[in-house]
């Protein structure tokens, strides 16, 4: 696989006709109904609005260097961490693997020249930057303070910030990541190329399958809560608020509802991004192919069933609880099979540590710590003793970041080639990819110490005993935002300057791989179809193909 | 492929034949209204609740609804989704008069449904049980609601308006998509190879309704009238 790297540039003869250089002018983007320029719109907004949120956790991390808090008033501090989560959830984690990733492969992996849905597609772009501009708005005009779950009554009776355009763009993005879901549904139901069967699939596929029922059955739900609460606050009546005669923990249901499900819309695409990595670079069939296929399926199914155990410390029955528990622990048997499945498939595999092989295995051992660590909160007891501690920032924080921005730059990384038509520098890639492991374990893996010890979470001072613990994180911090900046840099010289990547720079399966880089606007010269099964590896020549 | 260039069928360019394209379509609308059964799915869960926790205020609070407009409304919408369907029908059969006669008693249908419902919400200003914006009932309705508690009667209609707010707004999003259907039937679109679109549109109107029908017993007949 090493061979990749050192493919030589080819002379720039007349370059042939590819949906980059088909068209061009800012109408020619604006306007487009091809899947592969919305996922760059996509690509280009999500990356904003992740330096943003990125941001604010900078802010915070130096705040905290200090036990009396060195930077901010704690007013301030509560915004930086709604503000941080709010953004890097809603703009940036859920719509980053599907719309962009997603976006651009689910017509090529499947043989199809669009998406069922063309303007619906670029509709959803639309929808989504128009919430985005809600929520900068929001941002602007002195941010929200009620942590991203939008609580009542923080968001109600004791709200003293932009709740009303924070919620409203958050509930009109919904409507992005709806239309995105319908889309891949009737797309991967209708327009797979002859011979592509369920079974001979990407599994990435299936993850995007997956990923779209959430989109589809979960973001209404939060839409709804979050509309109730919109009324709530402009016609002062209660629904949620107790003073007013409401029910605070119905907005706990109806939103967690989503936001349990929204957790498996962040990790599912990545699991789908690793199972297309993990096969091409170890040269082998991927393992247990329906199994992670159906493993799929069932997470998104369990995902609609664990809400509840957000709600352990705030007086539901203790029977409802032990349900909730129970079905939590459940989760963790698809994923194990994942994990597992990745692992056999390494076994005995040639693996080559490429850039996205690098981010792949970082994601099998990150995700692997924070979905152990995640049994600790399903369990009654412990979650009482956790619940509200750090502990839980970086149970969470191993799984999105740990998984779900590795998997997303593992897939940045293996696709870029494809995307771009350019190969990125090798050497670089696997630097950034060693610097954001590196410092995304110094970040977090404290941050299970300091709640294990006690620290709650959401403030903006904590006892002198913790700061050697706390200045650590924030070391990890400053090494993980440098490592997020190269591959920014690197990806941007490489449109330019990067060799010429070829059609199949990694020797991969996948039709995405059997049409020309950049591809042409149609996806295809000629109709494709298929005659085997996904990952064929053994049968294939090792290299270039 | 052979469809693509027969009649004027209409084929976008990311399809391969009139059928995928027709499929398409249908499972996405069908996708569209699971999305819409969760939306309207967590407002009748907390309707449900406060039922529920509030029964009292909530039963008399229905009781203050006008139970026989609610039921004529119920009418006019099954009718007007019949008509509605009788109009796929006439698509697929090509029969451009029939088609649009049947759209336009579907438009009428609706537009008199939101007229009545219209005449309902002034009621409702009339008595004074408009949440927030006019929430003191007097004399009559007063002495009914009272015994409930006026607090919950008023969540009580928070929920009526909502909800039946939200599905009127969706029967004007219908009534918008259903003069499109008209303006195309009179260019005579449809046929027995297209119908797609007043297929489509058929479905939504179905669900709309439907919708209705849930919300006709939740909020009118809860009141243990009969
Ligand atoms: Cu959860």
């Amino acid at each position: 696989m090493s061979t990749a790297t050192t493919v030589a540039p080819e002379p720039r003869a007349a370059t042939p006709l590819n949906y980059l250089n088909v068209e061009y002018g800012w109408r020619s983007w604006l306007f487009t109904k091809d899947h592969k320029r919305i996922a760059l719109l996509y690509l280009i907004s999500i990356t904003f609005y992740f330096f943003i949120g990125g941001a604010f956790a900078v802010l915070m991390r130096i705040h905290l260097i200090d036990p009396q808090g060195a930077l901010v008033q704690p007013e301030t501090y509560n915004k930086l961490f709604t503000m941080h989560g709010i953004i890097m959830i809603f703009f940036f984690l859920i719509p980053s693997i599907p719309s962009v990733l997603g976006n651009f492969l689910v017509p090529l992996m499947i043989g199809a020249r669009d998406l069922a849905f063309p303007r619906l597609n670029l509709l959803s772009w639309y929808i989504y930057m128009l919430g985005g501009a809600f929520t900068m708005y929001s941002v602007i005009h002195g941010g929200v303070d009620t942590g991203w779950t939008f609580y009542t009554p923080y968001s109600s009776t004791y709200a003293n910030s932009q709740v009303i355009p924070a919620a409203l763009g958050i509930f009109i993005t919904g409507f992005s990541s709806i239309l995105t879901g319908l889309n891949f549904i009737v797309t991967i139901h209708k327009m797979r190329a002859p011979g592509m069967t369920w079974f001979r699939m990407p599994l990435f596929l299936w993850s995007m399958y997956a990923t779209s029922i959430i989109f589809v059955l979960g973001t209404p739900v939060l839409a709804i809560a979050l509309f109730l609460l919109f009324l709530e606050r402009v016609f002062q009546v209660g629904i949620f608020t107790p003073a007013l005669g409401g029910d605070p923990l119905l907005f706990q249901h109806l939103f967690w509802f989503y936001s349990h499900p929204a957790v498996y819309i962040m990790i599912l695409p990545a699991m789908g991004v690793i199972s297309e990595i993990v096969p091409c670079f170890s040269r082998k069939r991927i393992f247990g192919y329906k199994v992670i296929g159906f493993s799929s399926v069932a997470i998104a199914v369990l995902s609609f069933l664990v809400w509840g155990h957000h709600m352990f410390v705030t007086g539901q029955s203790i029977y409802t609880g032990l349900v909730f528990s129970a079905l939590s622990f459940m989760v963790a048997i698809p994923s194990a099979i994942k994990v597992f499945n990745w692992t056999a498939t390494l076994y005995k595999g040639s693996i080559s540590y490429d850039a996205p092989m690098l981010y792949a295995l970082g994601f099998i051992g990150l995700f692997t710590m924070g979905g152990l660590t995640g049994l600790f909160l399903a369990s009654l007891s412990t979650d009482v003793q956790l619940n509200g501690t750090y502990f839980i920032v970086a149970h969470f924080h191993y799984i999105m970041v740990g998984g779900a921005v590795m998997g997303y730059l593992g897939g940045m990384h293996y696709w870029w080639p494809k995307i771009s038509g350019r190969l990125y520098p090798e050497i670089w890639a696997r630097l950034a990819a060693a610097i954001i492991f590196v410092g995304f374990n110094l970040t977090f893996f404290p941050q299970f110490m300091l709640g294990y010890l006690g620290m709650p979470r959401r403030y903006a001072f904590y006892p002198a005993e913790f700061q050697f613990l706390n200045v650590m994180s924030s070391a990890g911090a400053s090494i993980l935002g440098v490592g997020y900046l190269i591959p920014l840099i690197y990806f941007a010289w490489s449109m330019r300057y990067g060799p010429i990547a070829g059609p199949n720079p990694w020797g991969a399966t996948g039709l995405e791989w059997q049409t020309p880089s950049p591809p042409p606007k149609d996806n295809f010269e000629q109709p494709p179809a298929v005659a085997d099964e996904a990952y064929d590896y053994a049968h294939q020549e090792v290299g270039l193909v | 492929m052979s469809e693509a260039h027969s009649g004027r069928i209409h084929i976008a360019h990311q399809f391969e034949s009139s059928d995928q394209q027709h499929e398409a379509g249908t499972l996405g609308i069908w996708i569209f209204l699971a999305t819409e059964v969760m939306f309207f799915g967590g407002l009748f869960t907390g309707y449900a609740l406060d039922r529920w926790l509030y029964y009292p205020a909530f039963a008399a609070a229905s009781r203050i609804l006008d139970i026989r407009l609610g039921a004529i409304n119920t009418a006019v919408l099954l009718t007007s989704s019949f008509t509605m369907a009788l109009s796929v029908r006439a698509a697929q059969t090509a029969k451009r008069g029939a088609l649009a006669l049947l759209l336009i008693l579907t438009m009428l249908l609706g537009a008199v449904f939101l007229g009545i419902k219209g005449f309902e919400y002034y009621q409702k200003f009339v008595e004074h049980v408009v949440p927030s914006l006019d929430f003191a009932p007097q004399g009559e309705v007063l002495a009914r609601l009272a015994p409930g508690g006026l607090g919950h009667a008023q969540l009580f209609f928070c929920f009526y308006f909502f909800m039946t707010g939200l599905h009127a707004l969706h029967m004007i999003v219908g009534l918008g998509l259903l003069f499109v259907l008209l303006l195309r039937a009179l260019g005579s679109e449809f046929n027995a190879g297209y119908y797609a679109p007043v297929e489509v549109t058929g479905l939504y109107w179905h669900f709309v309704d439907i919708i209705w029908i849930f919300l006709f017993p939740l909020l009118y007949l809860i009141g243990g009238r009969f």
